[in-house]
């Protein structure tokens, strides 16, 4: 299946046809609202407590109405006009702005306690005209975020990447900007039910964890495990033991030789003063 | 059609723009008014965010007064249900529109 975003640039891939259908499928609702309410999750909210949420590439507010559900106040952005109509159809009640995220939010410091965004940010790694710059929207876009959200309060982005590069370029950009935290990925080992969140924090610093097989959040054992071999490894250095690169010395071609011949195997050199000695270089 | 809860935290967005810059001022704009649920706790958390003087000057340009000029400095009046419905009102209810175009 090819990407969307390789296709046309957002507001003319959700054209009023595209922005219909994409509302109206009960599948793509069911997705959405599923990523926004693990997006939701992540983001760690007081409990019963309503929030000022930026909603960014809100399309027709499938995000937004379970932001409503949750009680929450929110505010919308997104670049495709179509979705937006759709969204002003259905009444939402959040704001809405005709925005390209690219080029920054215009809100003052400290506005908003919380963001969210669902499948979106890949289109930001698109250069889509020839004025546009991947790294320099990513920037504009993270530091402007950055600098409109509370002190403590957290940014959840759901996101299909095509490519490891392009979460490095995401997360360095965010990184740059100020941003803490990282990527949380939910069940990994599952081509379908895998999903990407990249999680960042505004002073905070702890990365919750991603979802396992069974709805169970994943252990850091594999990170201590290496952590115990790297010591073994050390240790054993220390102790002066050989390591795999001096197996192939004089003493050890002289036992194998001896083995292959009690063996009786054929074509065996015999012992010479050339025996293990390197060539020379220029050879 | 923007709620002036979000209008009172926008500012200019051009790079660098640092004059004149807020609050942004409507022009022919309409004004609807759309009921929505309070939530008092909300609007109270609000309050530390809001920038009175703006606010007061921009709900006077779209027709209501019922603010009162500079922020009450009695935290119990602050507090008081009459005061936050008020805001409430303002704030979430009072949404401006424009109308060039629609």
């Amino acid at each position: 299946m090819s990407r969307p975003e390789e296709i046309a640039p957002p507001e003319i891939f959700y054209g009023d046809v595209e922005a219909k259908k994409y509302t109206g499928n009960t599948r793509v609702q069911s997705i959405q609202a599923e990523m926004t309410d693990r997006a939701i999750e992540l983001l760690a909210l007081p409990p019963d407590e309503a929030q000022f949420i930026l909603d960014i590439g809100c399309g027709s507010g499938l995000s937004g109405e379970i932001l409503d559900e949750d009680g929450h106040y929110w505010v919308g952005c997104d670049v495709a006009p179509s979705m937006l109509e759709v969204a002003l159809q259905r009444e939402v009640e959040g704001d809405l702005f005709l925005q390209d995220i690219g080029q920054g939010f215009g809100f003052r410091p400290g506005t908003f306690d919380a963001a969210i965004s669902v499948s979106v940010v890949q289109w930001l790694l698109n250069a889509d005209s020839s004025a546009h710059s991947p790294p320099q929207r990513l920037n504009r876009f993270f530091t402007t975020l950055h600098s409109c959200l509370r002190n403590p309060s957290r940014a959840v982005f759901q996101f299909y990447p095509s490519s490891d590069d392009q979460v490095h370029m995401l997360t360095t950009a965010a990184q740059r900007a100020g941003f803490g935290g990282g990527v949380v990925v939910d069940y990994p080992n599952s081509a379908k039910k895998r999903k990407m969140y990249l999680c960042l924090m505004v002073g905070q610093s702890e990365i919750p964890k991603g979802l396992g097989e069974n709805g169970m959040e994943i252990e850091g054992d594999a990170g201590d495990d290496k952590v115990k071999n790297e010591k073994r490894r050390r240790t054993e250095r220390a102790r002066g033991k050989k390591s795999m690169k001096g197996v192939v010395d004089k003493d050890w071609i002289m036992k194998k030789k001896e083995l292959y011949r009690n063996r009786g195997k054929e074509g065996v050199p015999r012992d010479s003063k050339f025996t293990a000695r390197k060539r020379k270089p220029k050879f | 059609m923007v709620r002036l809860i979000t209008h009172n935290m926008l500012t200019c967005h051009v790079k660098n723009c640092t004059k004149d810059n807020y609050p942004l001022v409507f022009q022919d704009a309409a004004v609807e008014i759309r009921p929505a649920e309070p939530n008092l706790g909300f609007i109270e958390r609000f309050l530390p965010k809001l920038e009175w003087s703006a606010l007061v000057s921009t709900a006077k340009a779209l027709g209501d007064d019922s603010l009162p000029e500079v922020m009450p400095e009695d935290k119990e009046e602050l507090r008081s249900e009459e005061f936050l419905t008020k805001l409430h009102h303002v704030l979430m209810e009072l949404l401006a529109e424009h109308e060039v175009g629609r």
